[in-house]
């Protein structure tokens, strides 16, 4: 019989992201309905008593210098013995590089399904249903998993953060083995972004450019300043990374990244579908464009008919000012 | 070397998406299909890889009905040696891990010893076939790639990690690799290609055929709506300084993100 939930806390450092909170408080939530404990696992860190502070009634780790890099071999084999350890009805991860690399082996290897990058789950019946965006978001739909677990890859951002309370929970070591396979492929090297900000997927803040930033030039001196000046991701739309302004790491829409912060600010972008694709379900949409026709506006939270290069460095300026 | 590369027909990128039914998905009458556009980095890297006589063969495989092979055709249009096409009979409550053990079955039968995919499909966007296969197949896998390099049964990859940085991977063939955007420039048809896939036997498969019993998937899809509308926003108005401070005023009286 397999019930409660196993939560995996991503970290860095020992230090647990956003993520890992809105997860717990969430799973916390949803075994009220479903039953079982909510169980919290950690790999390559042996604490994270606190995050009993999150609603975890346990912590498993997993921890030692095989846990501690990205590769995925060891993480999709500790993932493994968690499940086989407490034989969860539902496993959440947060959707991003490290799961979408390990999870798919845990499910191939153990029979089970999974579901990618969910935007809600909700107790149905006893059982956890989630909601997912499908066609780049041009659409939503319904999923549920019949399997012993279900695995759900949640959207950083979708919920969010209950507040952390005092209460300490019990950590439990778990003692992994790993074959050959499990370090078939290894990282040897990181080549490190320029840039220290938070990534697309999981930032609060994004300013974003379109085609008519005009050059390389238009997107550094614009785009990069508005975006420092609150603490936003610089992100683009697929013209401008096309036409080379900006790498395409910065790309959001449907051959880029799927967004999902509290603010995106678009400019001159016009609205393509592609690109409403990703950003959509960002809570408050700011978009200035010249064109009082461009179809953003039909999706803006606020809107401003004007050349960004004359709103942009006022709007840095006054931004700056408005947190200071 | 022999290459697979998985590739799937999807709707094409400015198509409108409509539900007419809630319960069964989309509404595909009017909808016009592309390669998806993530199989096209992983099929134009693998015919790089047989220009520079890296690879012997590339051939593609994809799940689809009888109506999918124009599409198969266009890749075998712009150079791979050969396509499988694994029939949809039999297949109708796959889920990934379905689609994944039909697909690292059909690698199998063909001995292939690298897999390019795209790193998801725009319609599903699970992007979970590739790293199932892998496991499937027991081979090692480096997903998401913005470069490759082989030598021998020797793999470099560069991943996308977080923050627009790259984990440079190292592995040994087989493995399993999928697609970034921006690994490579995919290229067109040339005529001489298009006359010749025309010509192209397009062998068909089948699950069942496949020696893959298990197909029931365990992951089903409901409930389906188009995205909430959001509600009508306000155009702010005035010169530019009214513009940039009613702005800000909304965004941190009204808005709260300020």
């Amino acid at each position: 019989m397999s019930d409660g939930i196993l939560v995996l806390c991503e970290h860095d450092g020992g230090v647990f992201k956003k993520t890992a909170h809105e997860l717990l408080g969430k799973a916390t939530e949803l075994s009220a309905a479903v039953g079982g404990p909510v169980i919290a696992l950690v790999i390559g860190h042996d604490g994270g008593a606190e995050l009993g502070g999150y609603g975890a009634q346990k912590v498993l780790t997993v921890s030692g210098e095989a846990f501690s890099t990205t590769n995925t071999g060891p993480r999709a084999r500790a993932i493994r013995a968690a499940i086989e350890r407490v034989r969860p009805g539902v496993l959440l991860a947060a959707a991003g590089p490290q799961t979408r690399e390990a999870l798919p082996r845990v499910a191939a290897a153990m029979g089970l399904g999974m579901a990618t990058e969910v935007t809600d789950l909700r107790a149905d019946g006893g059982q956890v249903v989630g909601r997912r965006p499908v066609y780049s978001g041009k659409a939503l739909a319904d999923v549920r998993i019949s399997s012993a677990t279900a695995i759900f890859t949640v959207r950083p951002n979708s919920f969010p953060v209950t507040d952390g309370g005092s209460d300490s929970a019990a950590v439990e070591a778990l003692s992994v083995a790993l074959t050959d396979g499990d370090l078939a492929a290894k990282v040897v090297s990181v080549e490190a972004a320029q840039s220290t900000v938070v990534d697309l997927t999981e930032a609060d803040r994004i300013v974003s450019g379109g085609r008519s930033v005009k050059s390389k030039d238009g997107f550094d001196n614009l785009i990069r300043p508005l975006a420092a000046s609150i603490g936003a991701t610089p992100g683009a739309s697929r013209a401008a990374v096309d036409a080379g302004y900006t790498t395409h790491s910065t790309q959001v829409g449907q051959t880029g990244k799927v967004v999902n912060p509290s603010l995106y600010i678009a400019c001159g972008i016009s609205g393509a579908i592609q690109h409403l694709a990703g950003m959509r379900t960002s809570r408050v949409i700011v978009a200035i464009n010249t064109d009082p026709e461009a179809p953003i506006f039909q999706h803006a939270t606020y809107g401003i008919v004007g050349d960004m290069f004359e709103v942009g460095p006022k709007l840095a300026a006054a931004f700056e000012k408005a947190l200071s | 070397m022999k290459v697979g590369v998985c590739l799937k027909q999807v709707p094409a990128s400015d198509a409108r998406i409509t539900i007419s039914d809630p319960s069964k998905g989309i509404d595909t009458s009017e909808v016009k299909w592309e390669i998806n556009p993530y199989d096209e980095f992983a099929l134009e890297e693998a015919l790089r890889l047989k220009d520079a006589k890296i690879a012997k063969s590339v051939t593609v495989f994809s799940v689809g009905a009888k109506a999918s092979e124009a599409k198969i055709r266009e890749a075998l249009a712009r150079g791979a040696s050969g396509a499988v096409r694994i029939d949809t009979a039999g297949l109708e409550g796959a889920d990934s891990l379905v689609l994944a053990r039909v697909l690292a079955a059909a690698a199998q039968k063909h001995g292939i010893d690298l897999l390019l995919c795209g790193k998801q499909a725009v319609d599903t966007d699970n992007g979970q076939v590739p790293p199932m296969m892998a496991e499937i197949l027991g081979w090692p896998q480096v997903l998401v790639i913005s470069k490759l390099e082989i030598s021998g049964t020797a793999v470099r990859a560069w991943r996308t990690a977080g923050g627009g940085a790259s984990e440079v991977v190292e592995t040994t063939l087989p493995a399993v690799i999928s697609a970034d955007k921006g690994l490579n420039e995919p290229r067109y048809a040339k005529l001489k290609g298009i006359m010749m896939a025309k010509r192209k036997k397009i062998p068909v498969e089948t699950a069942a055929g496949l020696g893959v019993s298990d197909t029931a998937g365990s992951v089903t899809l409901s409930n389906w709506s188009p995205p909430p509308q959001r509600p009508a926003g306000r155009m702010i108005d005035g010169d530019v300084d009214t513009q940039v401070s009613e702005l800000v005023r909304l965004l941190r009286d009204e808005a709260k993100v300020l």
